[in-house]
């Protein structure tokens, strides 16, 4: 794999969510439902921090990530040019980067508007930036654990919605496990609320990074990731 | 140049290619001639890397397409069936596109674009979306991105399929030119195509190799050297097949499904190794069928495909 061929693909990638409306819809929708619940609550809460931000967007990205994703490479299947990309002198691994990173510069780029709350809100009194960073930091790692689930359910089906629906199912247990742990017996519990992308995500947003957390989110990546390039091979 | 050897390929419990072993030589014009579902497209895909077989190996230029896949894929151009283009990119992002994943560096993207346009006739359409184009400039945006890298073999699946008759006559030139210099694979079922532009014909059905031979070979010879059309009254077809086929020296009798017979008549195609027309005559005249037309056919290359891939699944559609 040539580097030239991997940044050519990862170029006509980006290229095609920079020229869609519907990756504009997508950030819109983002940007307007995040502000609207963020700004609702902030003047009566009277803290300048970014703590009620934070705690929604696990949630609120476990819908729009997928709404992402959804179309790396069901698409490809549906109109075929899989199979164009497939006979081209490049390897799946290359193909599955180009798709995976196109995806997460987009989500970042999504990401990076918000910072117009973190800048707008510092003039209203002293902000911590700590707290953040860690919380930009966590949403990153957020960001490419989710974009890898979606990448994967893409790589399952040719129809985008049943990747749209299988992501955010994935998305969501992830983010629900930790929250009905009590549910469960003590010794799953544990376990399982280790498992929760909420509860890593929790560290971040105070401002604390632990390297377990960092840990959690970059190997259940590259375990869908993973899955993704098993899911391409075997399609042959 | 391509070695295909005990080629498998099975979908489920479909198997798709069966047992298929064939040696391509460079700097010929390949048909792979079939009916729909004969294994065309599958054969085509194991060959260019984008399937992997259940068994047997592809060896390109002694490169064995699963463990050389990337080595492989360079020295193979390939258009899918119906040139799957990504609908929104424009003709020459697309094409600088390809250049750019095949490594092509910059400087020299843009000539080698040019020639294509040059080759392929695709001057008027360089700033069009793949979805504005019609079937054929798609087909020829196809050609030249399977061009794209120069390659030694060019691989194309069904290039005239859907095309109007002008479209087919550019197509045909264009792969003609080609293949004076390249190996060309085009697989079609349409019998007139392989004849025009093909240096050899490869009949494939079933996902077997039936026939393997140059146009005029596999018109004039066949399996059968003769075939004899008789129109017989009075006469069933199952029993009419079953009793001209136990005669010594025939080797099929059909009901080609094409032609309309008129009430109680039965027409029939009878493949034979030498002529038999006595034989036959003397077995009609022992039953009480009335014999209202027997003539000599030429055996054309329509005949020898009709012949090899209609026997049984021709027997099962009546």
């Amino acid at each position: 794999m040539s580097f030239t061929s991997f940044w050519s693909m990862l170029k006509r990638e980006l290229k095609t969510y920079f020229v869609s409306p519907i990756a504009y819809i997508v950030t819109v929708i983002f940007l307007i439902v995040t502000g609207w619940f963020f700004f609702s609550t902030f003047f009566l809460a009277g803290r300048v921090d970014l703590r009620d931000f934070f705690s929604l967007l696990p949630i609120v990205l476990v819908f729009f990530i997928p709404a992402i994703t959804m179309r790396l490479y069901s698409e490809e299947y549906t109109i075929g040019s899989i199979e164009i990309i497939s006979t081209l002198p490049v390897t799946r691994l290359s193909i599955l980067a180009s798709k995976y990173l196109a995806a997460l510069i987009f989500v970042v780029a999504m990401l990076a508007l918000t910072l117009a709350y973190p800048i707008s809100i510092s003039g209203l009194g002293a902000l911590d930036w700590g707290p953040v960073a860690g919380g930009y930091l966590g949403a990153l790692l957020l960001a490419a654990l989710y974009t890898s689930v979606g990448v994967f359910t893409s790589s399952l089906t040719k129809n985008q919605i049943v990747a749209f629906i299988g992501a955010t199912a994935i998305c969501f247990f992830f983010y629900i496990i930790d929250k009905i742990v009590f549910l469960l017996p003590t010794f799953l519990a544990d376990l399982l609320e280790f498992l929760g992308a909420d509860y890593h995500f929790g560290n971040f947003e105070k401002g604390i990074i632990d390297l377990r957390d960092v840990v959690y989110f970059l190997s259940l990546a590259t375990v869908a990731l993973f899955g993704t390039y098993i899911v391409t091979r075997e399609r042959q | 140049m391509i070695r295909i050897q005990n080629l498998t390929k099975d979908y489920g419990a479909n198997r798709a290619v069966d047992d298929l072993s064939v040696e391509i030589n460079g700097g010929e014009i390949i048909g792979l001639l079939g009916p729909n579902g004969a294994g065309k497209t599958t054969t085509m895909r194991i060959v260019t890397g984008y399937l992997k077989p259940t068994s047997g190996t592809v060896k390109v230029k002694d490169l064995d397409v699963n463990e050389d896949p990337i080595e492989v894929k360079r020295l193979i151009g390939y258009l899918p069936e119906s040139a799957p283009l990504y609908p929104d990119m424009l003709t020459y992002d697309y094409l600088s596109y390809v250049a750019a994943v095949h490594g092509i560096p910059g400087k020299d993207v843009r000539s080698r674009i040019e020639e294509l346009v040059d080759v392929c006739g695709l001057q008027g359409v360089m700033h069009k979306a793949a979805k504005e184009l019609s079937r054929g400039y798609k087909q020829r945006v196809g050609l030249a991105y399977a061009m794209m890298n120069d390659p030694e073999i060019l691989v194309l699946d069904e290039p005239t399929s859907g095309l109007d008759p002008n479209q087919i006559v550019q197509i045909r030139s264009i792969i003609r030119r080609m293949g004076e210099k390249k190996t060309v694979i085009l697989s079609t079922h349409i019998l007139s195509e392989a004849e025009a532009t093909c240096d050899r014909i490869l009949i494939i059905n079933r996902g077997k190799l039936v026939a393997d031979g140059t146009p005029e070979s596999l018109g004039a010879s066949g399996i059968s050297s003769y075939i004899l059309r008789m129109t017989v009254k009075n006469a069933g077809g199952a029993e009419a097949s079953r009793i001209l086929s136990s005669v010594p020296g025939v080797t099929k009798v059909i009901v080609p499904p094409d032609v309309t017979a008129q009430a109680g008549e039965l027409k029939l195609q009878v493949f034979c190794e030498t002529d038999l027309r006595e034989e036959l005559y003397n077995t009609i005249k022992s039953t009480n069928w009335v014999l209202m037309e027997f003539a000599n056919e030429r055996q054309s290359l329509e005949e020898t495909f009709r012949e090899l891939t209609l026997s049984e699944s021709g027997k099962a559609e009546e």
